[in-house]
């Protein structure tokens, strides 16, 4: 089971106190105010997590690949996450389950 | 944006909140998503993003400095999709913004 926002207002209810409502609009405000800054162009790093990036990418020709026809792939920002060292160090310390 | 500008800006849109509680709530967060992706354990963020590992195959690898190689065991990466929403928000609002740090 994948954790989603409904996890994290939880966590915020059992370890810090907060009332389920205050939880609840914790967790929103913290990825909209994610999405905003990205929305508006502005980098976003979290010190112990890592660094959510954009970049613009110019057209480049594409392919359908059901039908092999040409599409042209227009220009676009797009958003890329670069872990940090200590993240990137924990999960690589993760021994698979299967 | 830094974390502690993340933090600023949470305390403003949540007056009724103390300073020292949102910068807890926001490292909190960030420790559960650390936790969940290093035991494993994907984040699915509906209209942000998904969060889940992706996995290295070993390789033979070398030392830059003396040429030798090494053997390097598989492993996992983070790796993050953004969602819909955040990707259609990025785009079209990039011509109205430069892209800062």
């Amino acid at each position: 089971m994948a954790l989603t926002k409904a996890n994290f207002a939880d966590t915020l209810f059992d370890e810090l106190g907060l009332n389920k409502r205050e939880a609840k609009d914790m967790v929103e405000f913290f990825f909209e105010e994610i999405k905003s800054s990205l929305e508006q162009g502005k980098q976003v790093k979290i010190s112990g997590f890592g660094k959510f990036e954009l970049r613009d990418k110019s057209s480049r020709p594409g392919r359908n690949p059901k039908t092999g026809e040409e599409i042209p792939i227009t220009a676009r920002r797009v958003v890329t996450f670069r872990s940090g060292q200590k993240l990137k160090a924990r999960v690589e310390a993760y021994v698979g389950s299967e | 944006m830094t974390k502690s500008e993340l933090i600023e800006s949470l305390a403003k849109q949540q007056p009724h909140l103390a300073l020292k509680d949102v910068e807890l709530a926001v490292k909190c967060i960030i420790e559960k998503m650390n936790q969940a992706l290093s035991s494993g354990e994907r984040i699915e963020i509906r209209g942000f993003g998904s969060f889940s590992l992706h996995k290295r195959p070993p390789r033979v690898g070398r030392n830059p400095k003396s040429g030798e190689s090494v053997a390097l065991s598989e492993k996992y990466v983070p790796h993050f999709k953004p969602g819909k929403e955040l990707r259609d928000r990025v785009n079209d609002s990039s011509n109205q913004y430069q892209i800062i740090d």
